[in-house]
């Protein structure tokens, strides 16, 4: 019974570090604008799907997945200045909905130049399992939960202890106040669609082994990550993480102990009570209103 | 939309160039086979080898002198895996082109909603589409290539059975042909003494089945596992069923019945059983085969010409059109009445799917032999004997 355990677990963790990784590049973007980015997944899809196109170049792992994670980068960066910076003074809601549109137009792009078809990549150290008991766990898997966890400190000290990170939280608290105090809040938009989409695209290359990659692999990760992403609080990083594995943990005990067909009902039931009653999710910030 | 509108207005080029020639020659309209496939979209899997595979062989009947002393004509659209889209094409078929034939309808939802049309004007439609619905109960001018799913459960029944197992775990996705392989399994599964103890499912996008799999694992008695899914759940299940060190048989579907499996899974691919087309291992069938020459010929010719892998969906538009071909050579006319009759006659014929044995009561006219179990072995797909 508890070697079963053991092993649902390990499966939560694994899925829940993925879902956490991909929150975490949602929660980049909402901090410095407020905006959610449902291009987020195809960040992802870029990053798996652009690795694998290298490597076929001919180029060995390490530098392909930089050149696919420069690539996403410049996609989001293009993202931003095309699509979204040209209506900045439009509500939130504009915003969300270009993100959409984005995510088809990139789906699409992926699809033609990369064709539909499904495509691996080979695990970063080998593909025997790690036994644990009598439960097992992928090298891989330990690949994308150190990886997430190294993120979140970067997140941290950049949002706390550099300028340019001090800057943007500040811009996602007040964008007035922000640029009268000598902030360049476009600059700061700009920024946080680049460094998100290299997130993104990090995860992607990480998640690659494990799940595989195709044009339209964005969606339902995509889905995952900002559900995720809910659940923790929206805009924290730990919160991002805490979503992330909580969601992972309840699809795969709920796949074990009652039902593999109802286990998303489950996971999204869930997700619905804690909003009940934390509506800024188990790690957000308090929206306290300033009068 | 562009593409096919393309293709058909080149088709209608070259028919106006050959009827121009033709008037000439023998003032005889050509036979017309119409076909409405997905050739974009998220089925271009399946539309894809099929058009190419009927362009080519239409154009390889007329450079042979045709049919009945005329020429062939394909007038092909892109359904784009749409059955809205499927329904209008096939009207135009039927009202506009006045085709004499369908041979088309890649998956079963876009096959489904054009059998009321067909019905109702009366025109032969060969479906390529896998489900069992489309044949049973019998419709008068519908009839069908691919395998169907149940003949999949009931092969891979008859291999556990010849392996004195009875007890299997299922696992399947939540998609079309996973759900319908899944059902169809659940039915026959008693008729062959086989016990289902264990019914798992996953989620479209699912990126982790291994809580599923150590469920099963669990289940008493449990003697092997049958994968029924499609795309990249499958190639994960197995790559999981061996992190875990799962060792009971593992059986997968003919839904990933190609290289592109074997790839993606790797190594953990290794011993996977499952039921599929000659097509293939048309390579490694022996020369006594008898569908050595029809797989072996067809694969050679599409490979050769298109550069790409064969697979077995361009076969099933093979069989298609050359049953429909059959079927006007024994009708002697393209009269539609009697080439039903004609196509519900053919006995005997041996198509890339195996030997097509039509009757009044079967109109897929397909039989166990045609499915062969095949294992991996060494990362190459092995017949099983």
């Amino acid at each position: 019974m508890s070697a079963q355990l053991t092993q649902y677990l390990l499966s939560g963790l694994t899925v829940g570090a993925i879902y956490a990784l991909v929150a975490l590049g949602f929660s980049m973007i909402y901090n410095a604008s407020h905006v959610i980015n449902f291009a987020q997944g195809e960040f992802v899809m870029i990053g798996g799907m652009a690795t694998v196109w290298f490597i076929g170049m001919g180029l060995p792992l390490p530098l392909a997945a930089l050149a696919a994670i420069g690539a996403a980068t410049l996609v989001g960066l293009l993202l931003e200045k095309l699509a979204v910076e040209p209506a900045r003074n439009a509500p939130v809601v504009t915003l969300i909905i270009i993100t959409i549109g984005a995510s088809i137009l990139l789906r699409g792009i992926a699809s033609v130049i990369w064709e539909k078809k499904i495509h691996a990549l080979p695990a970063f150290s080998g593909e025997q399992p790690i036994v644990l008991g009598s439960a097992t766990l992928t090298p891989q898997s330990l690949w994308v939960i150190g990886v997430a966890a190294a993120v979140v400190a970067a997140l941290w000290w950049f949002f706390n202890r550099t300028l340019a990170g001090k800057a943007m939280l500040a811009t996602s608290h007040n964008r007035l106040a922000a640029e009268l105090a000598g902030i360049g809040v476009r600059r700061v938009l700009l920024v946080s669609f680049g460094l998100s989409a290299a997130l993104g695209a990090l995860a992607g290359i990480l998640i690659a082994p494990i799940t595989f990659t195709s044009w339209d692999v964005g969606v339902m990760l995509g889905l995952k990550g900002f559900a995720a992403a809910i659940l923790g609080g929206l805009g924290s990083g730990p919160g991002a993480v805490a979503g992330g594995l909580a969601l992972g943990m309840i699809e795969s005990l709920g796949a074990g102990y009652v039902s593999s067909a109802y286990k998303d009902v489950i996971a999204f039931l869930i997700m619905l009570a804690v909003l009940m009653f934390r509506p800024s999710g188990l790690l957000g910030r308090r929206t306290a209103e300033r009068v | 939309m562009d593409r096919t509108g393309g293709i058909a207005f080149g088709r209608s080029i070259l028919a106006a160039a050959f009827c121009a020639s033709a008037i000439a020659a023998q003032a005889a309209e050509p036979i017309k086979i119409g076909a409405f496939l997905s050739i974009t979209g998220p089925a271009a899997f399946l539309g894809d080898p099929e058009q190419k595979t009927l362009e080519y062989y239409v154009e390889q009947l007329n450079s042979a002198g045709g049919l009945l002393g005329r020429k062939l004509e394909l007038v092909a659209y892109d359904s784009a895996g749409d059955a809205e889209k499927a329904r209008t094409y096939a009207k135009r078929l039927i009202e506009q082109d006045k085709v004499d034939v369908i041979v088309g309808g890649s998956t079963t939802g876009e096959t489904m909603a054009v059998i009321p049309l067909a019905e109702q004007a009366g025109v032969p439609f060969i479906s390529l589409a896998g489900a069992v619905v489309i044949i049973e109960p019998v419709k008068k001018w519908v009839f069908k290539t691919p395998h169907t799913d149940r003949m999949a459960c009931e092969k891979i029944f008859v291999d556990l059975r010849a392996r004195g197992l009875t007890k299997m775990g299922l696992i399947s996705g939540t998609g079309g042909f996973d759900k319908s392989m899944r059902a169809e399994c659940l039915k026959v599964a008693a008729t062959h003494g086989v016990e289902i103890v264990a019914d798992e499912t996953y989620g479209a996008g699912d990126t982790d089945m291994t809580a599923q799999l150590a469920k099963i694992r669990n289940t008493p008695n449990v003697q092997a596992v049958l994968n029924a899914g499609f795309g990249q759940g499958p190639a994960i299940v197995t790559k999981n069923y061996r992190q875990l060190g799962i060792k009971l048989p593992l059986y997968q579907s003919h839904g990933v019945a190609s290289k592109q499996y074997v790839k993606l899974a790797g190594e953990a691919a290794e011993g996977v059983r499952l039921p599929a087309a000659a097509l293939l291992v048309a390579d490694t069938l022996p020369d006594s085969d008898p569908q050595k020459k029809v797989v072996a010929g067809y694969k050679r010719e599409y490979e050769s010409r298109f550069k790409q892998d064969v697979s077995t969906f361009g076969g099933h538009a093979y069989d298609g059109l050359m049953l429909a071909v059959e079927a006007m050579r024994r009708a002697g006319s393209t009269d539609k009445a009697r080439v039903r009759e004609a196509l519900e006659s053919i006995r005997g014929y041996m198509g890339t799917a195996g030997v097509v044995n039509m009757s009044a009561q079967d109109h897929m006219g397909l039989d166990l032999s045609a499915f062969r179990m095949l294992e991996v072995r060494n990362g190459e797909w092995t017949l099983v004997k």
